[in-house]
């Protein structure tokens, strides 16, 4: 086996930056699983995180509102700051830095709970909501941003599980908004969604980065060519390349990039 | 750049794909030789034969579209892949109208007949020689991915322009001093512009191999030097 290449190729971000990542290592035991991950997140973008499985991308995405914590052999250096705050430091409340740091799985998880209370599940939480009223208009409005309103309105206290799979996703889109995050993550939101739901879900992604800052891993490079501005390519652990996506899938820098997008290996 | 990819069939269309454009444009560059060979030699009967063969470049052009459109629309393909098969596109495109201008050329050898004088007529293979080298060349660089040679094909363009320029003057001084020479200079005329547009067209061609192969556009100051659009004056001639 050659040895790991750690050169990255960055074009730097033009505009603010939301979520900075400086010098990252994290090893799960003895396994280094990121080397040295360097990586602005710009604010009221989408950020698409590509890479063959295995990569390091969706441990990445998971440092980013500190999920790995959960995982005992999980140690992690290096610097992560949202608007500059260190989310690993020691005066941090996690809680607190999840309801800024929302996220959406690849498998749609509502709670088996009526559509109203999944998402009214967060502002109850963080006590966000200061009436009945308020927390209706919270849960309105999410799924309205959500794009779910019209569907489920006549229907708000019937199970979420109810729900298809694309509705579903949109739900815990609706539910993960409702807290107001800064930012959102998503752990390939559309792998379990027919076309149609994933176009849904892709139209909300572009409606949602004018107020937030979305952070996105999928396998989909079609997806991460639709819907993202930024594109960064994780291989064997190490960021290759991060720039504007249009540059990733027409004239990536690195070889191992173009090799990736260009379906020679994976 | 048509190996190695996971899907050993989409390697199979790439090669297919090059393989078609190189034999479409080896078609059109001897068309392009044999009509100014018909021209030299008045040739009809080759004259006649380049004329009919631009069909076989029409097919090629169509089947390249239909082609490059299922490939796009079964594989997607990204970076380089994309890069060279939307390159093929326009090259096909580019190709295509060298044939017409080839077959253009051919139609002029009954009209031109014996009405002009043997002098200008040496401008044609003069320019004939260097538009067929830049066709050559730039097909090469395609075939080889070479760089520098498209880069070089590009270059050409300029002088290529100046002998058009020059062969516009020419013409014009034989057609003010003897006007029975004017049917036979303007087709001629035609020809030499026919000549000049082959070479923009191989231009465009040698920065759509540059794009294919770089990612990056050729550097923006194309050599320029076609001036006869600007030629009103007779007194500009000399």
């Amino acid at each position: 086996m050659t040895a790991l290449d750690f050169t990255t190729h960055t074009i730097p971000l033009e505009g603010k930056s939301k979520i900075s990542a400086k010098n990252v290592n994290l090893w799960y035991g003895e396994k280094q699983a990121l080397h040295n991950i360097n990586l602005e997140v710009g604010e009221n973008q989408v950020t698409a995180l590509i890479g063959p499985s295995g990569c390091g991308k969706s441990t990445f995405l998971r440092c980013l509102n500190r999920m790995n914590d959960t995982i005992p052999s999980c140690r992690i250096q290096g610097d992560i700051s949202i608007d500059g705050d260190d989310i690993y430091a020691q005066s941090l409340d996690v809680v607190h830095l999840r309801a800024r740091v929302g996220m959406v799985f690849q498998k749609p998880n509502p709670f088996p709970k009526s559509i109203f209370d999944n998402v009214a599940y967060g502002p109850r939480l963080h006590g966000l909501s200061e009436s009945k009223d308020h927390l209706e208009h919270i849960v309105k409005s999410s799924l309205e941003r959500a794009g779910l309103w019209k569907e489920v309105s006549d229907r708000l206290l019937s199970p979420g599980t109810g729900l298809s799979g694309g509705q579903q996703q949109r739900l815990c889109i609706a539910r993960a908004i409702a807290v107001s995050p800064e930012v959102i993550l998503m752990d390939e939101p559309c792998s379990a969604l027919d076309p149609i739901a994933t176009a849904k879900v892709e139209e909300l992604i572009d409606e949602l980065r004018e107020n937030f800052t979305i952070a996105i891993v999928t396998h989909s490079m079609q997806q991460a060519a639709r819907v993202s501005q930024r594109t960064a390519f994780f291989h064997l652990g190490v960021l290759v390349e991060n720039g504007p996506t249009e540059g990733i899938f027409t004239s990536p820098i690195d070889k191992r990039t173009q090799d990736y997008v260009t379906g020679r290996f994976g | 750049m048509a190996d190695n990819h996971t899907v050993s069939a989409f390697d199979q269309e790439l090669n297919a794909l090059k393989t078609k454009v190189l034999r479409m444009g080896g078609i059109a560059e001897a068309n392009v030789a044999a009509a100014i060979q018909a021209i030299v030699r008045r040739d009809k009967a080759l004259a006649d034969r380049t004329i009919s063969s631009d069909q076989r470049i029409d097919v090629f052009d169509g089947e390249i579209s239909e082609l490059v459109t299922r490939l796009l629309a079964l594989r997607q393909p990204m970076a380089v892949d994309l890069r060279f098969i939307v390159g093929t596109l326009k090259i096909a495109t580019d190709l295509e109208r060298i044939g017409d201008y080839a077959k253009n050329i051919a139609k002029r050898t009954t009209a031109i007949g014996t009405a002009v004088p043997t002098q200008p007529m040496h401008a044609i293979p003069r320019m004939g020689e260097m538009v067929l080298g830049m066709v050559k060349d730039v097909l090469d660089s395609l075939s080889a991915e070479d760089v520098e040679k498209a880069v070089a094909v590009r270059d050409r363009d300029a002088i290529l322009d100046e002998l058009y320029n020059s062969v516009f003057r020419e013409l014009l001084t034989y057609m003010m001093e003897d006007p029975r020479t004017i049917t036979g200079c303007t087709h001629l005329l035609f020809i030499a512009k026919n000549l000049e547009r082959i070479g923009d067209h191989a231009t465009n061609m040698a920065e759509a191999v540059y794009y294919i192969v770089t990612g990056k556009r050729m550097h923006a100051d194309r050599p320029k030097a076609d001036v006869t659009a600007e030629i009103s004056d007779p007194s500009q001639v000399a």
